[in-house]
């Protein structure tokens, strides 16, 4: 029998025919040079406006980044990264009224230490995108991965923000802009030559050491990308950067909607994949290229002479089915060819999304790893819930275990409070007993589900980084600390310290 | 050496659980299976005492297992559900016949009341008629939107104030997935929701008891118990977008066991923004069934085949709707619009 439940949606589109037409559909004179998509025909000098113009109009709808505000380009080499410089630079010579009024600043991180790419190799990468920066004449930082390892724990938390900016205030900060030196160059300070930090050979191991522990494929890439946020944010924060501009493209962004719903994060969705993303609190991260396709991108560099520098991932030399987000990659790039509405509909989908409901203030209420709202609130049935109670049921039920429960106590774990009173003391050592068993390690409930997914696929918790563990062993004490002082509590109120 | 039971380790292991990679031996998988599907009804309150339960049989694996757990459980437990059988026979001969077999003789194993409603006596068509007039592609379309209605009405007729269908985890994580691929975000927020209440006259509150079982676990469970069921794939097979998506989930579940359950997690968990605009339900004018428009699916697809334009109810031609409604005849090209297109 087929499943199909309820099923009557319109037949997808195939992909349609070229266009016969070999005019460009815009100003009608000049003959196509790109089709962006079926039947849309371009000539060279309307895609390179209507490209500008979808940057622009992408900020300009958003209205988040202020004039004069301090902004961080994170350019990783790729094509839309490099895409998203070009457009920045492209916006800054543009006349007045058309032109973009935030300082920018580039920072590139090197990630060849994780992937075991040698000394040699790295300085070449990196003196290739010194050459690009450099023509800029934006500021520019270079930033080894390997110092992830000497954050300070202050990275974990969502710093307070600048108050909710009221309707009016974007439009008083262009004007006061305007009025003061608006009509001058500007950019986020000098150009300074400082050599890149020299990288130890004993950190590149500890790097490598703390994403080998991950045992598959999915779980490194997530603790890099983790960790990759982690130093922009620090990175952002020390300079003085208040957003962060990642070069996300609308492909890129329906690879990850699909991969973050098959990782169980369903309830980041929206911050993974929205235009902005505030789980930081001081520093706003922002995906203005999200509206282009990675093929629009590809032709626009290719046309103008966008430079990019290719830079190795974990998953380049990799297998389809090697890991979750490369396997969804593939899907979805594949599906795509076939069906060419693909990507946008995934992608619009995360244009209604939101971030989860409930206020998430207090630290504690926060994901030590991604900063993102724990979703791991024991409701009754739910995925969650039935994982665990799948897991308990699975394992011996000693009744001695029961008296060597962890003094810290997970509270999404106990079933008897999941599944009510009547149905404990059922078959021997009954289920309260057995949910003692399977306590979840300390540090997975301070993570939301998906980076529990994550730990869970290491060998082991003691290799994460120091600011990360420390971290974690001072909200487990506030907690503990908490759960001593419960009774005098007259309100169950959030920590807020 | 053999494996012991992680959960009695006392006797041998004879399987691993797809679902958590632990090895158990048979009875503690028995257990464990009914344990979990009894947690998922009593957590989620999926019935009341005293209430009549029809529970849709198709004779295939999902609703066989769901058929001897909810029996069993129901005496185990004491629930105090009165069950029955419902199935529905969409007239493919050499398919539906044969799991239609089946779920006689489940009938008689369960000692539960069977009723069967048919396309034909419903609808005037077979889906073998059906078929034969808008070919293989869009076929599922009708059945999906027929079963749906066709169950409903079953339901009235044995007066049952639930039905239980056997959509198990995987099902769910697909139609998570291929909601996202359609970008239909009122029926992502929807899909993961373990019962729904009466949405209006006509439809009865539906829930899944097996939502959490994966569908290796209920195929070992079946084979174990070994309970008679119907293994044969509909004839007329699914559409090929999703069978991508089902191709995707393999994939998936082979590279990280626990998706299929973090992908239900994903669901249950999706928040959509305010404002975003969701359709309204109401009822059909014409057979007062749910629906967002002015005549429900099933109605539509019905006037298609029955004016020799199949393809009215498919895509979306709600312009057309107050013209059927006030039986106005079509354009010459509206009609050769929706002619059947043939392959
Ligand atoms: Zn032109
Ligand atoms: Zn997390
Ligand atoms: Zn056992
Ligand atoms: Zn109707």
């Amino acid at each position: 029998m087929c499943q199909v439940e309820e099923e009557y949606h319109g037949p997808l589109l195939r992909e349609e025919l070229p266009s016969v037409s070999r005019q460009c559909v815009k100003c009608k004179e000049a003959s196509a040079a790109v089709v962006i998509r079926a039947g849309d025909a371009y000539c060279r000098g309307c895609f390179k406006e209507y490209f500008i113009h979808k940057f622009r109009a992408m900020l300009g709808k958003n209205r988040l980044i202020f004039p004069g505000e301090k902004v961080l380009l994170a350019v990783s080499g790729g094509p839309s990264s490099c895409s998203m410089l070009s457009q920045v630079q492209e916006g800054l010579s543009q006349n007045a009224h058309k032109k973009l009024r935030f300082l920018p600043g580039i920072v590139y991180i090197d990630e060849g230490g994780a992937v075991g790419q040698s000394v040699e190799h790295r300085r070449r990468t990196v003196e290739e995108l010194r050459a690009v920066f450099r023509a800029t004449g934006f500021p520019f930082l270079m930033v080894p991965l390997e110092q992830v390892l000497d954050l300070p724990s202050s990275v974990v938390l969502s710093a307070p923000g600048a108050p909710e900016q009221e309707a009016g205030a974007y439009k008083a900060a262009v004007d006061h802009f305007l009025l003061s030196d608006g009509s001058s160059g500007v950019t986020a300070g000098q150009q300074q030559e400082t050599p890149p930090p020299e990288v130890q050979e004993a950190h590149t191991h500890s790097l490598q050491r703390l994403l080998g522990s991950a045992r598959t494929l999915t779980a490194r890439e997530e603790l890099l990308n983790i960790l990759r946020q982690h130093l922009l944010v620090h990175t952002a924060r020390s300079a003085g950067y208040s957003k962060l501009m990642l070069g996300d493209s609308c492909t890129r962004l329906a690879v990850k909607l699909l991969s973050s719903i098959s990782l169980g994060r369903g309830a980041q969705l929206a911050h993974d994949t929205g235009f902005s993303d505030s789980r930081y609190g001081d520093t706003i991260l922002v995906r203005p290229m999200r509206d282009y396709s990675a093929k629009e991108i590809a032709y626009y560099n290719r046309m103008f002479s966008v430079p990019s520098v290719f830079t190795a991932g974990l998953d380049t030399k990799t297998a389809d089915k090697s890991s979750i987000q490369h396997l969804t990659e593939s899907f979805v790039i594949k599906l795509q060819a076939d069906f060419p509405s693909t990507v946008s509909t995934i992608y619009r989908t995360s244009e209604k999304l939101q971030s989860c409901k409930g206020s998430a203030s207090a630290e504690g209420d926060r994901c030590l790893l991604c900063v993102c709202a724990l979703d791991t609130a024991a409701e009754n049935a739910s995925a969650f819930s039935a994982t665990l109670i799948s897991e308990q049921l699975s394992q011996t039920k000693s009744p001695g275990e029961s008296r060597q429960a962890p003094e810290w106590t997970a509270p999404a774990s106990q079933c008897c409070s999941i599944v009510g009173g009547e149905l404990c003391g059922n078959r021997g050592g009954g289920c309260c007993s057995s949910a003692k068993a399977s306590e979840s390690p300390p540090l997975r409930s301070l993570l939301c589900y998906s980076c529990q997914l994550t730990i869970k696929d290491m060998s082991s918790e003691e290799v994460l980084p120091q600011y990360i563990l420390s971290e974690a062993e001072r909200r487990l004490r506030r907690s503990q600390l908490r759960e001593e002082i419960r009774d005098f509590l007259l309100e169950d109120e959030a920590d807020e310290g | 050496m053999p494996v012991l039971c992680s959960s009695c380790g006392d006797k041998r292991a004879v399987l691993k659980r797809p679902k958590t990679g632990h090895s158990l031996c048979k009875a503690c998988f028995f257990w464990a299976f009914e344990e979990e599907v009894h947690q998922t009804i009593v957590t989620a309150n999926l019935f009341k005492h005293g209430e009549i339960v029809g529970i849709a049989a198709s004779g295939g694996k999902d609703s066989t297992v769901l058929a001897h757990v909810m029996k069993l459980l129901n005496e185990r437990f004491n629930y105090g559900l009165e069950l029955m059988l419902l199935s529905v026979d969409e007239g493919i001969s050499g398919y539906r016949d044969d799991s239609l077999e089946t779920v006689k003789r489940n009938q008689e194993q369960y000692e539960l009341p069977l009723k069967i409603v048919s396309y034909e006596e419903l609808y005037g068509w077979t889906m073998d008629a059906i078929v034969k007039q808008v070919g293989r592609k869009n076929n599922c379309t009708f059945c999906g939107v027929f079963r749906r209605q066709a169950l409903d009405r079953g339901a009235l007729m044995l007066k049952v104030d639930k039905i239980c269908t056997g959509h198990n985890a995987d099902d769910i994580a697909e139609t998570v997935v291929m909601n996202v691929l359609r970008g239909d975000i009122a029926r992502l927020r929807r899909c993961t929701a373990i019962s729904t209440s009466s949405e209006g006259e006509g439809v009865v509150p539906r829930c899944k008891p097996l939502k959490y079982a994966y569908e290796k676990e209920i195929v070992l469970y079946a084979y174990f118990k070994k309970l008679d069921y119907f293994s044969t794939e509909c004839i007329y097979s699914p559409n090929a977008y999703r069978g991508h998506a089902r191709t995707f989930l393999k994939d998936l579940e082979s590279v990280r066991p626990s998706s299929i359950m973090d992908i239900i997690h994903s669901g249950e968990n999706l928040s959509v923004r305010d404002g975003v605009k969701m359709p309204v339900q109401g009822t059909c004018k014409r057979c007062g069934y749910i629906s967002s428009q002015s005549l429900c699916k099933s109605c539509v697809l019905l006037e298609g085949l029955n004016r020799g334009l199949p393809k009215l109810g498919i895509g979306k031609h709600h312009r057309l709707h107050d013209k059927i409604l006030n039986q106005q005849p079509l354009t010459e090209k509206e009609e050769r619009k929706l002619k059947a297109v043939h392959f």
